[in-house]
């Protein structure tokens, strides 16, 4: 490979995540995992109906029930007009939420909140809460909720704090449009047209752990908050926002956490539970069941994403119209973003002059979407690489040589990345780390792309049929001149350090690369360094675990934070040394003299610093303000056996390459890879919401809702195909999301391959299957 | 009303008073066994398996009393931080565990197949480990560490 990469005597090594040990032992890390005496525990009842308005709530018989400390609703807990979405400040998404709305708008909306001595008795005190509604007839269809004469937010008082399109008249919850080159042009010069329509669905995230705060009191009588969250500084913020209270009074801990993929950017349980301890002064428990992490924590953003595109005999494509209504359901977190980053995480990825993009975001009486891993790249990745595949047939070339041809090469740039970005315009720059290339090809040898047709041949039957499937994906890493990431770290008397970082591990192993980057820039070991992430008192800001931005952001924050504690090391041991820095160099745990033999250990300095020589805190902080989002890219490749009679698709085998710049833990790119490729299978091929004809989720468990376990898996083999991306740290973008959205283009395009049948709405369940080939017949 | 139960956890004896209808998940987390995780409650995510008489069984769905006079395992009591089990280190060294949340349940689930066998099959791997949901990881890295650990205990591999 002609880039340049970079591997370190850390960096770039599967060192163990720091907290994997503790973790395997099941030591107390979790949220619940520390007891507090005389906790009071919060039960929530939940509309029954998808749009109706409460007349009346009476809670008095509950509020008799011996046991019960407190019941919330609409009559009396803030009415402080906000937005869940646990984004930076002022949010891009519509203040269109309050704890309790007078109005439910979906099945599972909040009614009341009941705080009990024990779960038991809140959940019987929810029974005797009598509600009086008036029902109001629903919305489902999100292509049909635009301008209908169902108004979902008619209490005409939700806004955004950016100036953005906004009308709940017409259920409207945000617009977005872009357009460069000329599409009438680009049109007349393709010698065809591919025009498809593709319509993604309902899916939640399933953290292990569902969502969970405690909150407290402390002895300075300022309200602690033990949170699940992926965004501590912002659930402060917001909790604060909504009580009232100074943020000044708020202390946020994330503790480890049992997975998020977006759903815990969301502020769900923490302003109930700290709502319940500021009028009861106990400590307050909050926990999701399984059942209410699927009918009222998040979704996925479901979307129809039709994609207009045209090419020349040649392979250049000419012109690509992407057109998306999103559906954000009851209320608009993350209404605006998820839709427009389905442009922006998308359209640069081929060569075009003639791009455009508009997108509608709209309300229904469903499930309220929100953030989820992918964050509209998924959506879009689906309209995407169906079409390309289809261009690619049209024109007689081969998939893989297609896209070979058309991506986006290392120093070009795409107009759309300054057209569009993350809810408004974006910002121009340049692809300086692509190995797009080299992943396409080693992902099509490790599957045996190139003799496809000869190896279906012999494996597939008459009712089995081999297929083989391709698909491109490119990401970001952070949100440009938005996204700002601090670290801050201390030395101590044994020379160790103390890392303290915002950054909120939420299991994808944060904590060590960040401590990696840190130990790589100052010669230390793993064990010389004590990291401490997601304290909002204790630790600096963050805006969180979001938009893969972690490794890239917060990284390079710590890399400067290294630099600089490096340069005061230097300067220290100039002094004692009484030699110029210049003649110092960097050894194992201590500064030499690049010529003598003369040195002075870590732990020297860290003694001397602190209680004889100079004495002084070596330590320093370092923040860092997103200028680019680098996209990392991976190719991927399946083969599946599609069985006509019974519409199964079996995926056989799987390929991740993918580039995510410089690796900085190997095992730990892998680990994000699959387990972002298995949810993405699952989500293709059997993962979806079961509503009735009033909007009731009917499959809110495992039981029912099937995510993939190990005798579901395919061979996978993940590829690493290492770039080194200039502006990261030591080369390294972000891969958290990507490679979620692989799976259902790529798993389309294997099944077309298999059968000639194009599905474009997952997921590809043994009855769609069998219902798209009977319509093809 | 309530009900004595006498458990053998982790080779201690314990005697707990309980209500009969409580279940086994509720009762360990109460006295402090909070490596027992919770992630659905009906007995479909296996974040709560423990080894009830060498077996593994998901404590959500069970009720203490049925687990009266039986003997328990549960990850507090398998490994150390100086001397962790083969599986713990396996785990830890094939980047099998990411959040965690379901790692005291795999590795359980785990031993149990470990306890019968030593020389597994991956099919069987992956049969062992069915019942318990990780949504972070992709099962894979679990996979191999369970064979790796397998390796070790038979002396094959340091
Ligand atoms: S908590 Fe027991 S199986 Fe999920
Ligand atoms: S490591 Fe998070 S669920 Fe398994």
């Amino acid at each position: 490979m002609s880039q340049k990469t970079f591997e370190g005597r850390i960096v770039g090594k599967s060192v163990a995540k720091v907290d994997a040990l503790s973790l395997a032992l099941g030591k107390p890390l979790f949220t619940d995992d520390i007891p507090f005496k005389n906790t009071v525990h919060v039960k929530m009842l939940y509309s029954p109906h998808a749009h109706a308005n409460i007349l009346d709530i009476d809670t008095s018989e509950a509020e008799k029930l011996p046991g019960v400390l407190g019941v919330l609703t609409h009559k009396n807990a803030s009415q402080v007009l906000h937005t869940t979405a646990g984004q930076g400040y002022p949010e891009p998404s519509v203040y269109d939420t309050r704890l309790f709305n007078k109005k439910v708008k979906y099945v599972g909306d909040r009614v009341a909140a009941v705080a009990a001595e024990t779960v038991q008795i809140a959940e019987s005190a929810l029974e005797l809460i009598k509600v009086k509604y008036a029902v109001l007839e629903p919305i489902f269809d999100w292509d049909k909720s635009y301008g209908n004469t169902i108004i979902i937010h008619d209490e005409g008082e939700a806004k955004y704090l950016i100036p953005v399109h906004y009308d709940s008249e017409k259920n409207h919850v945000a617009h977005m449009d872009a357009e460069v080159g000329d599409m009438d042009k680009g049109f007349e010069e393709a010698d065809f047209i591919i025009d498809q329509t593709v319509r993604n669905h309902y899916a939640q995230h399933c953290p292990l752990e569902p969502h969970i705060s405690i909150a407290y009191f402390d002895g300075h009588d300022r309200l602690v908050i033990r949170s699940a969250t992926q965004v501590p500084f912002h659930a402060r913020r917001i909790v604060a926002q909504v009580l009232g209270i100074p943020l000044s009074k708020v202390r946020v801990i994330k503790p480890r956490i049992g997975g998020g993929f977006g759903t815990k950017q969301e502020i769900i349980t923490e302003i109930i539970a700290a709502a319940f301890a500021m009028e009861l002064k106990r400590p307050v428990k909050f926990e999701y069941t399984r059942k209410e992490e699927f009918i009222s924590a998040r979704t996925r953003h479901p979307m129809t994403v039709q994609l207009k595109a045209g090419v020349k005999k040649d392979g250049t494509i000419t012109a690509m119209d992407m057109k998306v209504t999103s559906n954000t359901g009851a209320y608009g977190t993350h209404g605006l973003t998820v839709m427009s980053n389905a442009g922006s995480k998308a359209l640069p990825l081929y060569h075009c002059d003639n791009i455009k993009f508009v997108g509608d975001t709209v309300y229904t009486n469903l499930p309220v979407a929100g953030a989820y891993r992918g964050y509209g790249g998924t959506q879009a990745a689906l309209a995407l690489e169906i079409v390309i595949d289809e261009l690619a047939r049209t024109i007689d070339m081969d998939p893989a040589e297609f896209r070979l041809k058309n991506h986006i090469k290392t120093g070009e740039s795409s107009p759309i990345f300054k057209a569009l970005g993350e809810g408004g315009e974006g910002h121009e720059q340049t692809v300086d780390s692509v190995g797009l290339s080299e992943c396409i090809k080693f992902g099509a040898n490790a599957i045996g792309w190139w003799d496809r047709e000869e190896y279906k041949k012999k494996h597939s039957t008459e009712t089995k049929k081999r297929g083989f499937g391709l698909a491109c994906l490119m990401q970001g890493s952070s949100i440009p001149f938005i996204d700002m990431a601090a670290a801050y770290a201390k030395m101590n008397d044994d020379g160790s350090f103390n890392l303290l970082l915002g950054a909120t591990d939420i299991g994808t192993g944060s904590d060590t690369v960040l401590a990696q980057i840190f130990a790589e820039v100052l010669g230390l070991e793993m064990s010389d360094i004590i990291v401490l992430s997601s304290d909002t008192d204790l630790t600096p800001f963050d805006k969180g675990a979001y938009a893969s931005s972690t490794t890239y952001l917060t990284g390079l924050a710590v890399q400067n934070l290294a630099e600089k504690i490096k340069a005061q090391l230097f300067e220290y041991a100039s002094k004692m040394m009484n030699v110029p820095s210049s003649d110092l160099k960097l050894g194992a745990k201590e500064i030499k003299h690049s010529t003598t033999n003369q040195s002075i250990s870590f732990s020297d300095i860290g003694t001397k610093a602190l209680y004889t020589d100079n004495q002084q805190q070596i330590g320093a902080v370092a923040s860092e303000l997103s200028k680019k989002s680098p996209p990392p890219f991976c190719a991927h490749f399946a083969e599946v056996e599609v069985d006509t009679e019974t519409g199964r698709v079996k995926v056989l085998r799987y390929i991740i390459a993918i580039d995510c710049g410089t690796p900085i833990n190997p095992k730990l790119v892998i680990g994000q890879s699959e387990g972002a490729l298995v949810n993405g299978i699952g989500y293709a091929l059997s993962e979806q919401f079961i509503f009735n004809q009033k909007g009731k989720v009917l499959n809110p468990s495992f039981g029912n809702y099937k995510i993939m376990t190990t005798t579901d898996l395919p061979d996978i083999e993940t590829i690493i195909v290492p770039t080194f991306e200039p502006s990261g740290p030591y080369g390294a973008k972000s891969i958290a999301e990507i490679n979620i959205s692989g799976p259902m283009p790529c798993l389309s395009n294997a099944i077309f391959d298999a059968i000639g049948v194009r599905i474009t709405e997952p997921p590809y369940t043994p009855d769609r299957v069998l219902k798209a080939i009977q319509k093809h017949e | 009303m309530t009900m004595k139960i006498n458990l053998t956890i982790n080779n201690h004896p314990k005697t707990f008073i309980i209500d009969p209808s409580e279940l086994l998940i509720d009762v360990l987390r109460r006295e402090g066994y909070v490596s027992v995780k919770r992630g659905c409650d009906e007995g479909t995510c296996g974040a709560c398996v423990v080894l009830l008489n060498g077996k593994a069984v998901k404590s959500c769905i069970l009720l203490a009393a049925q687990a009266h006079e039986g003997t328990i395992t549960t990850i507090e009591g398998v490994g150390t931080r100086d001397q962790p089990h083969p599986l713990q280190l396996a785990f830890v060294d094939e980047g099998a565990i990411q959040c965690g949340f379901c790692i005291p349940g795999i590795l359980l689930s785990a031993k149990a197949l470990l306890d019968k066998t030593l020389s597994p099959t991956k099919e069987e791997v992956k049969i062992a480990l069915d019942g318990n949901l990780c949504r972070c990881t992709g099962y894979s890295g679990q996979i191999k560490a369970v064979l790796k650990a397998a390796a070790v205990m038979r002396g094959d591999k340091k």
